[in-house]
């Protein structure tokens, strides 16, 4: 049995902060703006769909108690519709689409809707605790490090300069830049609206066309204060001895950006399709997680990706297009020399960097991205791949009907 | 009326007219009063006794000796009951006792009149005020993570309660011991007065006027300074605080880690429960190979060695009142310094006045220093100055007690130097060499009175380095090694008695250090993975550079001294040559060696070394890296003992952490054999013996010891 994607949305990105046009939306708001349109969009019958599976990362507050289903009660999809969140860090938008594959190929479910959602902007990250970075018993011996030193320990081990990410940061931003201009993102983009029906956001609020190296180049590093005073580089280095030191090249310019919003996609078997009168835009080849080192923990989408091609028994070569979060400017590049993929197959209308990372929605994001980007160009196969605090990486093969 | 109520070896109890009872701590069968088994259960019954009265309207905690209470009796802790779980409960009944006195609704003052640490202070604690004397030589404070411990009576917990998670984490995982004044500021203590006499009447004072009887922590009102555990200052405390103890102790403090522990798992919950929580990671971080190794090697037998423990019987003490120096070099003007500061006499000779005065300016120079740090006045500078003579004169050697040669490592001038001062010095004195290279029984034939000759090897700089090597020659006596012991522990050092040996103990052996880690970078293992993972097992300072500061053309010159180089020996040599011959890389003494030494600014790698030694990541991971490191100088002190260099393993192991900082949490060289396993060590070495030379080989005798599952230490 196959697990098609009928439909992919997502919401506009807002910044993330106290200035972001959707700091006074609430991500139940946001998440229900997309199953209405979904609904819209297409006439769904609702009460054909089971469950909502959401990824979301920081469940606390506005987050906590099950968003998924507080999203699902509030949608007026009927009660039938169950919800479940799930947290796989940064790879959980992408997780939830792959949990709902795995129901509809297994056939214990025939339609569901699955993605993710994060309002950073009023829910802040970290603000959930956990025992991974403060607990001694399990950051110690787990030689525990923030993710901005993750990343600039990949730089300082493989050799990825400053200018180098600075670099990869300008093409993102032109790229972004370029995509929303042309309209790309308009099949996808969901413009979010408030209660009176008047628009809050229409466009992806963080992309900086202006954008170039130079410029990026005055800014200051983001994390040589806290690799200092945390003592975060040398735990770095007592993990990895054959690093001399830190070379702290990440700041806010080639870093992903804080940003709000929601992304859902409908997945479902073939019967299910027949019963809602849609026919499928992609169906899912393969997928994979795989676990690295918790200290450099961002170097994972290439060995997922590596699984996910073997298991759909492809080559990376055999990929079209690809979408590599942009968490840090260092996660693709080291990505692309990993598996020997070129930049122009990778994050054609940008990332992270220029549009944003809402960490639980941005798996399912870049899902719709890379549907409408393989449609356009009228090619067949995409791969979606995020690196994930704690040393994992997610990946997914899909393939246009 | 006053009533004396109780006495016993431990304490005694007075109550004035007016019902404040004065609980004195005074354990007259023991140096000074510490904290033990004993001692809880004599002050539980008296102050259990104190609450019942109802005359008694206050209990103040006093101390008759000089110190109020010194710590832990480590002589316990050094014999740990075998029965863990047993420690555990006997902790947790503990600690249901003095919950009791907490809540007994009666005040306790600690009147604290001298050093208040470890289980000390944690008794303070217990106690509803604390008042101390103003006296900077007094000490309270926490000081157990330096022996692999943590406060485990309720200090872990009770201090951050008292002055919030992060100024307590401070005081707990830096050992800080801190001066009243300071303790004060940073709340430890409520008060302060001026003398000891005032210490009772301000306790009194407090307990009638004030005397409040609720524990913070038995205030439902109380808040946690500095918010509680998940308020955000509380999570930055927490990650910040783990990052930084891996970079201090790399992960090897397991007492440290479980003081953070208890605090992230308990200090939110009710203080009976937390206690429970605290006794459950003492128990497991005490029983820690880490912390048992600390306490023996790093409390108990360095402190053997500093008492003068292995000092010959039957030799009356050999009072140094005057030594004589030869050689006003940094050793000889170290050892001037040194011995000057402990109310001797020196003479400091060298070839002229004007270098005999420039050593003793070395002395001026830290003597300023520390004046101007406060730590000594003017009258004190000028008097220990004052007993330094600087001199060309031989003569000037004639009424010296103790003569030491530091001269320059030329066998032709210290036998001439021996000659000269033997014509002037007593027949009976005694005459040493602080050579770290020549033989002592070799130099010991220029000498008319070869009994009388020893060496007494300093390491640098002097006034820092703890250890003193003496080297026991062919024809050295009894005597001889009984006096230069009882020089050393006059000096306040801590002497270590070797046999004859090239390299003695202290350098043969850590030379296979920094020979190892020329090999490595030889086999292309790259420098940074070399120095990084030497220093993340604890060592000082990475073997590459510790090379550097020797420098790499003593090093050739104390190979081409060998009667013979093993193969691994002309692979350094070959390697050192290339070095210093082809690309002039002298060591830090021409700012170049395997650093730059770039003037004013952080040594770093000599970036040349890349296309010298081609290295490659991935030939050997890091353990295999570290191991090697640390087996090898493991491996080499077995084989002193082996051929009696080594008197026995303990000066082995003090001599190895003191000497050349060999990581303390081992234990020294000996305990970490034992610390590794002996027959997983021994398997080690044969397999690095297979892949990286016959350096590794193991002794016959190690072997035995191995598949007997013997250990060094029981």
């Amino acid at each position: 049995m196959e697990a098609y994607i009928f439909d992919a949305l997502r919401t506009v990105r807002g910044r993330g902060n106290n200035k972001g046009a959707l700091l006074g939306i609430t991500p139940t708001h946001l998440t229900v703006t997309l199953l209405d349109e979904l609904r819209q969009r297409h006439q769904l019958k609702t009460e054909l769909v089971e469950d909502l599976i959401l990824g979301c990362v920081t469940q606390v507050m506005d987050q906590g108690a099950n968003i998924a289903k507080t999203a699902a009660q509030q949608s007026g999809y009927g009660d039938q519709l169950c919800g479940v969140t799930l947290n796989r860090f940064c790879g959980s938008g992408l997780e939830a689409v792959n949990q709902a594959a795995a129901y509809v190929k297994s056939g214990f479910k025939d339609l569901l809707i699955a993605g993710g959602v994060e309002s950073m902007s009023r829910v802040k990250m970290g603000s959930d605790g956990g025992a991974m970075a403060m607990d001694p018993a399990v950051a110690l011996p787990g030689l525990f490090v923030p993710q901005g030193i993750s990343a600039d320990l990949i730089a300082s081990k493989y050799g990825y300069s400053r200018p180098d990410a600075d670099a990869f940061a300008a093409i993102s931003q032109q790229r972004a830049a370029v995509a929303q201009s042309e309209g790309r993102f308009n099949r996808s983009r969901v413009t979010v609206k408030d209660i009176n029906g008047f628009t809050v956001l229409d466009n992806d609020e963080n992309i900086r066309p202006e954008t170039t190296a130079e410029a990026l180049a005055k800014l200051d590093p983001a994390f040589a204060m806290i690799g200092e005073m945390g003592g975060f580089n040398a735990v770095a280095i007592d993990r990895y001895p054959e690093v001399d030191h830190i070379n702290h090249i990440h700041h806010a310019g080639n870093s992903s950006a804080i940003v709000d919003g929601a992304a859902i996609a409908l997945i479902g078997n073939e019967t299910a399709g027949e019963k809602l009168g849609l026919k499928p835009r992609a169906r899912i080849r393969s997928m994979a997680v795989y676990g690295t080192d918790p200290t450099m923990m961002l170097v994972g989408p290439a060995p997922a990706s590596r699984l996910a091609l073997q298991k759909a028994g492809m080559q990376a070569s055999d990929i079209d297009l690809y979408e590599v979060n942009e968490a840090f400017a260092v996660v693709p590049l080291r990505f692309m020399d990993d598996l020997g993929v070129p930049h122009d197959k990778v994050n054609v209308n940008g990332g992270a960097i220029s549009l944003g990372h809402p960490l639980g929605a941005t798996g399912c994001m870049l899902l719709s991205t890379l549907i409408d980007e393989l449609e356009r160009q009228n090619k067949t196969t995409g791969l979606v791949t995020l690196c994930i605090g704690g040393g994992m990486g997610i990946a997914t093969i899909i393939e246009r009907i | 009326m006053t009533t004396s109520a109780i006495i016993n070896n431990q304490l005694s109890v007075d109550i004035d007219s007016e019902g404040i009872a004065n609980l004195c701590i005074n354990q007259v069968d023991a140096p000074t009063n510490l904290f033990s088994n004993d001692f809880m259960q004599a002050y539980v019954e008296a102050a259990q006794a104190l609450i019942a009265d109802p005359e008694v309207k206050g209990i103040v905690v006093t101390s008759a000796r000089k110190d109020w209470v010194a710590g832990a009796d480590l002589k316990f802790l050094g014999n740990p009951p075998a029965d863990r779980e047993l420690m555990l409960k006997g902790i947790l009944q503990a600690h249901q006792a003095f919950r009791a006195l907490e809540k007994s609704g009666k005040p306790f003052v600690a009147a604290i009149n001298g050093n208040a640490l470890g289980g000390g202070y944690e008794l303070a604690l217990t106690c509803h005020y604390r008042i101390a004397v103003n006296n900077p030589k007094i000490k309270i404070g926490f000081p157990e993570v330096q022996l692999g411990m943590f406060p485990g009576f309720g200090g872990t917990l009770r201090l951050p309660k008292l002055i919030g998670i992060q100024p307590a984490l401070l005081v707990i995982l830096q050992a800080q011991q801190l001066r009243p004044d300071k303790a004060k500021s940073d709340g430890l203590i409520d008060a302060l007065v001026d003398s000891s006499e005032e210490l009772f009447p301000a306790a009194k004072k407090w307990i009638l006027e004030a005397g409040k009887s609720t524990q913070p922590w038995d205030d439902p009102k109380h808040r946690m300074p500095g918010g509680g555990l998940m308020t955000p200052n509380g999570v930055q405390t927490m990650v910040g605080g783990i990052g930084n103890l891996r970079k201090k102790t790399h992960g090897h403090y397991p007492g440290a880690q479980y003081a953070m522990s208890v605090i992230h798992d308990a200090i939110e919950l009710p203080i009976d429960r937390a206690l429970e929580v605290e006794a459950r990671y003492f128990v497991k971080a005490f029983y820690s190979p880490e912390a048992q190794n600390l306490i023996r090697t790093g409390f108990f037998f360095v402190n053997e060695a500093k008492k003068g423990k292995a000092k010959p019987q039957g030799h009356e003490f050999y009072k140094v009142n005057k030594l004589g120096i030869l050689g006003a070099g940094m050793m000889g003007a170290g050892i001037a310094y040194v011995s000057a500061k402990a109310g001797m006499e020196v003479v400091l000779k060298d070839a002229s006045q004007e270098n005999a005065e420039k050593g003793k300016a070395y002395s001026e120079k830290l003597l300023s220093d520390l004046k101007n740090k406060g730590r000594i006045n003017a009258e004190q500078l000028e008097e220990q100055l004052a007993r330094i003579h600087a001199t060309a004169d031989p003569l000037s050697m004639l009424d010296c007690d103790l003569v030491i040669e530091a001269v320059f490592e030329n066998p032709q001038l210290k036998a001439q130097v021996t000659k000269e001062t033997e014509a002037v010095l007593g027949a009976d004195k005694i005459y040493a060499s602080n050579t770290s290279t020549l033989p002592i029984s070799t130099l010991a034939q220029a000498s008319a009175r070869p009994e009388n000759f020893i060496g007494i090897h300093f390491f640098s700089p002097v006034d820092k380095m703890p250890l003193v090597e003496i080297i026991v020659g062919e024809k050295t006596s009894e005597r001889a090694i009984a006096a230069a012991i009882d020089y050393v522990t006059q000096i306040d050092k801590v002497p270590i008695v070797v046999n004859d040996s090239q390299g003695f103990f202290t350098s043969r052996v850590f030379g296979t250090y920094t020979g190892e880690g020329a090999l490595l970078l030889e086999e292309g293992v790259p420098a940074t993975m070399i120095e990084n993972v030497a220093k993340t097992l604890g060592m000082p300072v990475g073997p590459l550079a510790v090379t550097d500061e020797v420098s790499l053309t003593l090093g050739i010159h104390v190979m081409e001294n060998m009667p013979k180089m093993s193969d691994s020996t002309r692979r350094m040599y070959d390697l050192y040559q290339k070095m210093v011959k082809d690309h002039g890389r002298e060591g830090k003494k021409n700012g170049k060696g395997f650093y730059d030494y770039p003037a004013g600014g952080k040594k770093e790698l000599w970036p040349g070394l890349k296309d010298l030694f081609p290295n490659n990541v991935d030939y050997l991971d890091k353990d295999t890296v570290g191991k090697r490191l640390l087996h090898i100088m493991a491996l080499e002190s077995y084989r002193c003992l082996e051929e009696n260099v080594l008197r026995s393993t303990k000066d082995g192991d003090v001599g190895s952490l003191l000497g050349f900082g060999f990581p303390p949490y081992t234990g020294g060289v000996f305990s970490y054999m034992d610390y590794v396993g002996l027959a997983q060590f021994v398997a080690e070495c044969d397999d690095f013996t297979q892949r990286f030379g016959a350096r590794f080989a193991v002794p016959d005798s190690l072997r035995k010891r191995a598949a007997e599952g013997q250990k060094f230490y029981p």
